[in-house]
């Protein structure tokens, strides 16, 4: 009963979705849905999600090694607030996470008046995008790592420093290949949602076409101008990505538990 | 014991303390090994012996006190200069490397100018591999190996780096019984041959007075004695040292002019005894049995059982009841549960009574 009434939930929550996101993107042939795709505010979405994703990843990619290493390897002052810190964007709404930059930054914000005259923009550019996406996936990384550097624990650390090895040769040798599939499992996740991430980045964005529409945001656009087969096909981009994202999820899942169990056998 | 250490002066260390937040793990230690010595820290867990060894590493920094190695300061040192090698309770292989390669390490990570060839480190693994009798695995991974193999590569790659001293924490650990005693008489063989200063902790006073040229025992962050293994086995300085050392038999006494009084026994008390009131320590396999009429403790036989070559009598003495051990052949004929008899330590150990 409980397997028929999840896959029924499955099907239901999952599937059927998907399977609208596609019939409705073909709605009116597959012309008309390449013509969605490649209209000038559509590319220069994509193009604006990828390199939101290719700004924020890499730096929360370090930033989750940083922290993870320093939780897991050191004992120091104020690592249970870090560790609180880590998780706060899973526990606030990311229109909350938007709307800090907002507040900071914004015209009406603490240095709005400043950055006006220098006249840089922070809200309603690319600036603002970068930071709300990197403040809502902060700790997908992080969250990655720190049990399995807690159960490593820092022994194979010592002993290299023992044997001669600097700081960093010990993390390039040691450290990271000992985490290299759990980092991609992390950089993974932290991918997705920094591609489909709406909440914090409508808020900052000001939903400028072409210019700070990230794809989430012109699929809402194109949405509610009626232009349904338009919302479909950018949000079938969305969808192949999510299934992309469930596939590589899956085969580094398995490699992960693989290594785990390898270390269990110690 | 000590006959294959020489008189120099390699380790020293002095008034060596360290905090961890409020609890101090290590008060004032101070204590020297000599060149080529075997040195045990022996203490229980949370007596600072493994702190003691993090700080010679330099994992650990003393908030107080000197290292000196070869009159070299070690505390000036970065851990990577020290050329001390390490072996962790746990071993701490590289899992991802196979054995040739984490015995390789320290080699591989040395600046280009001091890095030796490639055909000079397969060398190098290859002799330490016969020297820890491990030829023909050095394709195997960590996880592929049994316990006291591992142990052994944890070794070679501590000694791949021709290291000044050797540090072990608890080496034989995490290992079976059968194993442990046969990698004990192997690393003291090793240790022989090396003849590199080592420093080695544990809490299994068997081990440590079986291997070492000498041991320091630790209790809450404090060296209590010092000494060869017969020296603390023989006259432990405090009672700890002698519950800690082996079984014991305590009882109350008195100190008077020369005489020690145990119920209503005397004798004359040992050298240097403290006057007064004092706590009697003896080993329970260190007594002699003579008739209800003769001199010693008088005690009550309750129970007799054959241990292998040693028997084991229960008696009652002043009321409580002591486990004594005999061996074969001292064991005077008769004894049998429900006899009186006298007994009489034959080397007692007084203390003040704290």
């Amino acid at each position: 009963m409980m397997i028929v009434g999840s896959a029924l939930a499955m099907a239901g929550l999952i599937l059927m979705p998907l399977v609208v996101v596609f019939h409705d993107a073909f709605a009116e042939g597959a012309g008309r849905y390449l013509q969605a795709l490649t209209e000038p505010d559509a590319i220069a979405a994509v193009k604006l999600t990828l390199l939101v994703a290719a700004i924020s990843v890499p730096l929360n990619a370090a930033f989750g090694v940083a922290a993870a290493w320093a939780i897991s390897k050191f004992e120091f002052r104020g690592k249970s607030v870090l560790l609180t810190l880590i998780d706060l964007p899973f526990s606030i709404s990311p229109v909350v996470s938007g709307l800090v930059w907002v507040l900071l930054f914004g015209a009406q914000g603490w240095l709005g008046p400043w950055l006006l005259e220098h006249d840089a923009k922070v809200i309603f550019a690319v600036p603002g995008l970068v930071l709300a996406t990197l403040l809502v996936t902060f700790p997908f990384v992080a969250r990655e790592l720190i049990p399995l550097m807690q159960q490593q624990g820092a022994d194979e650390e010592a002993a290299a420093l023992t044997l001669g090895a600097s700081g960093l040769t010990t993390f390039l040798r040691v450290t990271l290949p000992n985490i290299k599939w759990a980092l991609l499992y992390g950089v993974l996740l932290c991918n997705a949602r920094a591609m489909g991430e709406f909440g914090a980045v409508s808020v900052v964005s000001g939903h400028i076409r072409g210019l700070t529409n990230t794809l989430p945001l012109h699929v809402e656009v194109l949405y509610n101008d009626y232009d349904s087969v338009g919302a479909f096909a950018a949000a079938s981009i969305l969808a192949g990505l999510g299934i992309i994202t469930l596939v590589l999820k899956t085969l580094l899942e398995w490699r992960v538990s693989g290594g785990l169990a390898g270390g269990r056998k110690h | 014991m000590a006959a294959n250490t020489d008189d120099t002066l390699a380790l020293e260390i002095r008034g060596i303390s360290k905090q961890f937040g409020r609890f101090p793990a290590l008060k004032d230690v101070s204590l020297q090994a000599r060149d080529k010595e075997f040195l045990a820290l022996l203490g229980p867990s949370g007596s600072g012996k493994t702190t003691l060894l993090r700080v010679l590493a330099g994992l650990e920094q003393p908030d107080t006190g000197e290292v000196r190695f070869g009159g070299e300061d070690f505390l000036a040192l970065p851990v990577r200069q020290r050329k001390v090698g390490m072996v962790f309770q746990h071993y701490a292989l590289f899992r991802h490397m196979t054995v040739a390669q984490n015995i390789a390490f320290g080699l591989t990570v040395r600046k280009r100018s001091e890095k030796p060839s490639r055909a000079e480190i397969k060398d190098r693994v290859a002799h330490l591999l016969e020297l820890v009798q491990l030829e023909g695995l050095e394709q195997r991974f960590p996880s592929q190996l049994s316990g006291g193999q591992r142990q052994r590569v944890a070794l070679a790659r501590a000694l791949a780096i021709e290291p000044k001293m050797l540090l072990l924490d608890e080496p034989f650990g995490a290992l079976d019984a059968q194993v442990r005693r046969e990698l004990r008489r192997w690393l003291r063989d090793l240790h022989e041959r090396t003849g590199v200063t080592t420093v080695f902790v544990t809490h299994d006073q068997e081990e440590a007075l079986d291997l070492a040229d000498r041991v320091a025992i630790l209790k809450d962050g404090q060296l209590i004695q010092l000494g060869q293994p017969n020296e603390v086995y023989e006259q432990p300085a405090t009672p700890f040292v002698f519950d800690f050392l082996g079984q014991a038999c305590r009882m109350p006494g008195l100190v008077e002019g020369g005489r020690l009084r145990i119920a209503d026994w005397e004798s004359e008390a040992p050298k240097d005894a403290p006057q007064g009131a004092v706590e009697v320590f003896f080993r329970p396999d260190e007594v002699a049995f003579a008739p209800a009429d003769g001199a010693g403790l008088a005690a009550e036989v309750t129970g007799v059982a054959q241990r292998g070559p040693d028997v084991r009598i229960d008696c009652r003495i002043e009321g409580q009841v002591m486990e004594l051990e005999a061996h074969g052949p001292t064991l005077p004929p008769g004894v049998a549960p429900g006899l009186s008899v006298r007994i009489k330590p034959l080397r007692p150990m007084v203390y003040p009574v704290a």
